[in-house]
């Protein structure tokens, strides 16, 4: 058998005539996680330029902000990244909140810290179930999955969906959490960490895997923040940037965790982070079902209409992908003027030119995939 | 090559440690059971003691609906004329376009008199593309499908019984301690 060339990185031939192709990859190709498209020049299997398209998804969500009531927006939330859904709901939350400078109570800051975590090592799980796909690995999809689906199961039994909850409200939560909840969840952990260290033990230092991911796609730190990196990917550079450490909201200022960081910035270092993160978030889930008070969870508000005073607020969470921030105007009517989102997805994604040029086709769907975007918080 | 087969091991090991009951189901031929919690579509209740549905068509689900999927109208009730019911109106047209809600569950907590609920309804295509716009009569089966199935009994009841238990507690407690504290001043 022919020996398998490592030095794939060199330069091609000095004599070889330059023929440039040119590739399209999506919007319905299976590994570009959404409608994303790629427009690829290729020379032979070297990519020379890449072009990305993106608004496949684009449904206008910030402007129907404008067009729906306060508590009618959290709906529109939960539809960016719907991957993470608990997550944007508690960013939009809290920049309500702080326009009107409302008081949550103690043991709803709690469930939705709870919630959100749990959602992040939902979100991480899917990612580790895609990034194999992407590298050629089917067993980690399926325990990924399953992992996933337990939780999904929780958030069904608390908030009556499994993926657009509309459980979070302006000043509280919902409703408080269902009586088997302590059950639920005490059934939930012990298997979410047995499910979280077999995809870490079946991919992260698996041979082919690291052959896959280990230097390629990478990006110093200064790049990287040049780009506007955040998140995972900012931390897989070495940068030990979280906003939950950075700038804690909520009560994340009581939980004892690190932020895990890479080194060299490559896919794998990302993939390292995110699995790393999972652990964490099973500590602060731990520590924050310890600490939780009882007491009210709704809103002080109560069912009145919600019209913040005339202002504006910025207000940023660490989302599973990375910083996400809204900028909220507000006019004191029961609408907002204008609100912006900055998606972590978006800006992560501004870095695939860099990224793809001058690598491999192969590789292509590894980078990608090791940014872990989602569509519909690309386009919004 | 050496390589190449060691993550395969990898990959042996971790299945054959993995070895456990599969925990997919067949779903269409197995039905995955719902939480109680669960938000299925939209549904109106009735009220058994009376006999007519709780809704009055107020239309406040329909103004904070965020899809704008629902549309009503009230006319007055002729079981109040007999003095048989206490609510002045009545629906008399309720559609719900199912293909246009996004489940979230406003119009549940919103509704002033417990008329709708999410039910557990889940599995409804259709083949028409209009053929998921319910009106009245269906909704209200739905709804009683729920009702027999979760033994539901209105929030507000809940609410009500709950509150007035507390009450009894609390007068309960403030009792004892007044005769706690005749007792120690009888001392």
């Amino acid at each position: 058998m022919a020996e398998i060339p490592t030095n794939l990185t060199a330069n091609p031939p000095v004599n070889a005539e330059p023929v440039e192709m040119l590739l399209n990859m999506g919007p319905q190709h299976p590994s570009t996680h959404g409608v994303f498209r790629m427009v690829l020049w290729v020379d032979g299997e070297k990519i020379v330029d890449v072009e990305p398209h993106i608004g496949y998804l684009h449904r206008g969500s910030e402007k129907l902000c404008e067009g729906e009531q306060y508590h009618q927006v959290i709906t529109l939330f939960d539809r960016l990244d719907y991957v993470a859904n608990f997550n944007n709901e508690l960013v939009y939350c809290q920049a309500v909140e702080k326009l009107m400078g409302l008081e949550v109570p103690e043991r709803a800051e709690y469930v939705r810290v709870i919630l959100c975590e749990l959602n992040r090592i939902a979100s991480h799980l899917l990612y580790v179930g895609t990034i194999g796909l992407d590298a050629g690995a089917m067993t980690p999809t399926m325990f990924a999955f399953r992992g996933r689906e337990r939780i999904q199961s929780v958030f069904e039994a608390v908030s009556g969906a499994r993926m657009m909850h509309n459980y979070f409200r302006i000043g509280g939560i919902k409703e408080d959490l269902p009586d088997n909840f302590e059950q639920l969840i005490a059934e939930l952990l012990p298997l979410l960490r047995e499910d979280v260290e077999e995809s870490d033990r079946i991919l992260t230092f698996n041979e082919i895997f690291l052959t896959r991911l280990k230097d390629v796609g990478t990006i110093s730190a200064e790049e990287a923040i040049d780009f506007g990196f955040t998140g995972p990917c900012l931390r897989g550079c070495g940068i030990e940037y979280d906003v939950r450490k950075a700038q804690p909201y909520s009560i994340y200022d009581r939980f004892d965790f690190d932020i895990p960081i890479g080194l060299d910035g490559d896919c794998w270092d990302r993939h390292w982070v995110r699995v790393r993160e999972m652990y964490e978030s099973l500590k602060i889930i731990e520590q924050a079902l310890e600490q939780m008070p009882g007491g009210e969870v709704v809103s002080s508000l109560g069912r009145r209409l919600i019209r913040p005073p005339a202002g504006e607020v910025y207000m940023r969470a660490e989302n599973p992908r990375g910083e996400i921030g809204v900028h909220l105007i507000s006019n004191g009517t029961d609408r907002p003027y204008r609100l912006k989102v900055r998606p972590p997805s978006f800006c992560n994604l501004s870095a695939i030119r860099r990224l793809l040029t001058d690598s491999w086709i192969a590789d292509s769907v590894v980078i990608l995939g090791s940014l872990d975007i989602v569509l519909g918080e690309v386009d919004r | 090559m050496l390589n190449s087969v060691k993550g395969m091991m990898l990959t042996l090991a971790s299945t054959f440690q993995g070895l456990r009951k599969p925990v997919t189901r067949e779903y269409p031929k197995a039905p995955t059971p719902v939480q109680p919690r669960f938000m299925g579509f939209p549904a109106l209740t009735w009220d058994n003691d009376v006999g007519e549905p709780f809704c009055t068509g107020c239309m406040v689900c329909i103004r904070n609906c965020p899809t704008q999927c629902m549309s009503a109208s009230m006319m007055d009730n002729p079981l109040q004329q007999e003095g048989q019911s206490h609510r002045r109106k009545i629906v008399d047209y309720f559609e719900i376009n199912l293909n246009r809600c996004i489940l979230c569950g406003i119009c549940v907590e919103v509704c002033n008199f417990d008329a709708i609920v999410m039910s557990h309804e889940h599995e409804m295509s259709t083949y028409e593309r209009n053929g998921d716009r319910v009106a009245l009569p269906a909704l209200l089966e739905i709804g009683q499908k729920y009702q027999r199935e979760t033994n539901w009994i209105p929030p507000t009841v809940l609410a009500k019984a709950k509150k007035d238990a507390e009450d009894a507690t609390k007068a309960a407690e403030e009792a004892k301690a007044e005769t706690a504290a005749a007792v120690q001043e009888a001392d």
